[in-house]
């Protein structure tokens, strides 16, 4: 890596971009929230800093529990931007798909597991999706972009945070959804135990019959 | 067929308009007629619209024939909403189509609402393959064509972005006038609207909530510290916001080059400002649905009716029951490739 400050756009989402810079010889990613025009700029500043305060302190709580979370190294608030560690390695999301069935499932019940620890120190993602989860060269998986996430031991926001998952995987992975998340769930009730994962799958069924037009919704 | 030109009248009667439209096989709409049931107060009582539809039907009908300039024995198609929406309302406009397709003798064909609203807006607009915003008085949704289905990317985890907007409007007072939604006296007062007021933003994934929005907005309605304007300002900001958001989500992962606004809250032009701002910025053409295709209609069922069709799709009369629960991702839609 040349020791210039320059860096390269990795990627563009919807809500910031990742860059990819040398930073004191290191590779690290910047990940800037940019203001966003459609906002109005006073909403947009708030939703932002708001965002990039909260997100270093739910990876470090991520690390606390156990799961691989790229390390920070700067947060600038004024900005909008971290500054954290680049971990090499591809998206779950290109990965799993090419996988034999078996190797397929086993990394679903390591996301499951991962999922699980996270719950359990009280923390939820809020955007599980498999492209927040990067499978790094030693095959350890890490999660990122904890930006819609939140502190919350309730039943509610663990069974939301795994629907979104479950939904993710039907609009990402259609074709084995439904295996992958049974995989899932299977890491995740080994770390919670029976009953307290019990209690978050009856949630998302719940959750499952709120959704609007579903034919397993009860009649109020 | 019986005349060179074929042509489907569609039948709407989801929730509180009775829409009756007749499309050709070509996709140009020859007539677009519908009749709206206000209530006295209050929200949408689902008997008392089903009761309206059912006195309207004749005369819409009447309305929506002598438009386009054609006979009863011209169609050669009926079709109608058969999902999703209020039960007594639904089965009036299915009685209404079941009764004409016998009569006339033609194929009967129930499509999608929900599809129906994706499909005029991509008609009107010439957008062939969108992430769709579909957001009304009962819907709130982001959609996109992949793998042989519409699929749901994101949508309100609770109440509909028109809903929202309504509820808040009859909170504060704002009476309905004729053919104006609710929703159009909240973007007129939001237009006036000066100081952003703190409200619940609530963005899940890439799903919304919008009922806590509502709620604290009521509660500052009613403390009564506020001006009406600077809440309608904030409501519209903070939903519309939220909204946006999930639907840039949907773009930047779907990669799309193309954004369609449809629904009634379509027609809401601080919306269309914020859609055209993200569709700017990854490169994607906006299309909004013109404002008459935009709340529920008839002309968007028979267009709908036109595409299953003539794709081999047909609703035998024992199988026409109507789906009040019916998500886009359960629907074939074989005229998409």
């Amino acid at each position: 890596m040349d020791k210039v400050n320059t860096q390269t756009l990795l990627k563009k989402g919807a809500e910031a971009s990742l860059f990819l810079k040398s930073w004191h010889g290191r590779k690290v990613i910047v990940k800037a929230r940019l203001p966003k025009r459609y906002r109005t700029a006073e909403l947009d500043a708030k939703i932002r800093s708001y965002r990039t305060a909260h997100e270093p302190q739910l990876m470090h709580e991520a690390k606390r529990a156990g799961v691989p979370t790229p390390t920070i190294f700067l947060v600038d608030l004024k900005n909008s931007a971290i500054t954290m560690e680049f971990v090499e390695g591809k998206q779950v999301k290109q990965v799993l798909p090419h996988l034999p069935r078996k190797e397929q499932q086993e990394m679903c019940a390591r996301i499951g597991v991962l999922i699980g620890k996270l719950h359990r120190h009280g923390v939820v993602h809020g955007d599980l999706t498999t492209s927040n989860m990067i499978l790094a060269g030693g095959g350890k998986i890490f999660l990122v972009d904890f930006g819609l996430g939140e502190k919350n031991v309730e039943v509610e926001a663990r069974g939301v945070d795994l629907h979104l998952m479950k939904r993710a995987l039907q609009s990402t992975h259609y074709r084995f959804a439904e295996d992958c998340f049974k995989h899932v769930l299977e890491g995740y009730t080994s770390v919670l135990g029976m009953e307290d994962a019990g209690k978050v799958f009856e949630k998302i069924r719940e959750i499952e019959r709120r959704g609007r037009y579903v034919d397993k919704r009860k009649q109020a | 067929m019986k005349t060179e030109k074929q042509l489907c009248l569609g039948v709407e009667s989801t929730a509180d308009d009775f829409g009756v439209g007749i499309a050709t096989f070509k996709g140009e709409i020859l007539a677009n007629a519908s009749s709206g049931y206000v209530p006295e107060e209050g929200g949408i009582h689902p008997r008392e619209a089903a009761r309206h539809h059912a006195e309207n039907a004749d005369k819409v009908l009447a309305e929506a024939l002598s438009t386009a300039g054609v006979k009863p024995k011209d169609l050669s198609l009926i079709s109608f909403a058969q999902g999703p929406g209020l039960g007594p309302c639904l089965r009036t406009g299915a009685t209404v189509a079941r009764a004409l397709a016998s009569y006339l003798n033609t194929p009967l064909v129930g499509v999608n609402h929900s599809i129906a609203h994706i499909e005029i807006g991509k008609l009107e607009t010439g957008a062939a393959d969108p992430v769709t915003l579909y957001v009304s008085g009962g819907n709130t949704l982001v959609s996109a064509f992949e793998a042989a289905r519409y699929r749901i990317f994101g949508e309100t985890l609770d109440i509909a972005l028109g809903n929202c907007l309504d509820v808040f409007a009859r909170e504060a007072g704002l009476k309905h006038k004729k053919g104006l939604p609710l929703g159009a006296a909240v973007e007129k007062l939001a237009a006036e609207g000066k100081k952003l007021i703190p409200l619940p933003y609530v963005v899940k994934g890439m799903d919304i909530s919008l009922s806590g929005l509502l709620t604290a907005a009521t509660i500052l309605l009613h403390k009564g510290e506020h001006r009406l304007e600077d809440l309608c300002y904030s409501l519209q900001e903070h939903a519309f916001s939220m909204v946006t958001e999930v639907t840039e989500r949907a773009l930047a992962h779907t990669e799309k080059r193309e954004v369609l606004l449809t629904g009634g809250v379509a027609a809401n032009r601080r919306l269309q400002e914020m859609l055209g701002v993200i569709a700017e910025e990854h490169e994607a053409k906006f299309n909004v649905v013109p404002r008459q295709f935009a709340t529920d209609n008839g002309a968007m069922i028979a267009w709908t009716g036109v595409l299953a069709y003539t794709h081999g799709l047909v609703t035998p009369v024992e199988k026409s029951f109507v789906k009040l629960r019916w998500r886009i991702e359960k629907v074939d839609v074989p005229w998409i490739k």
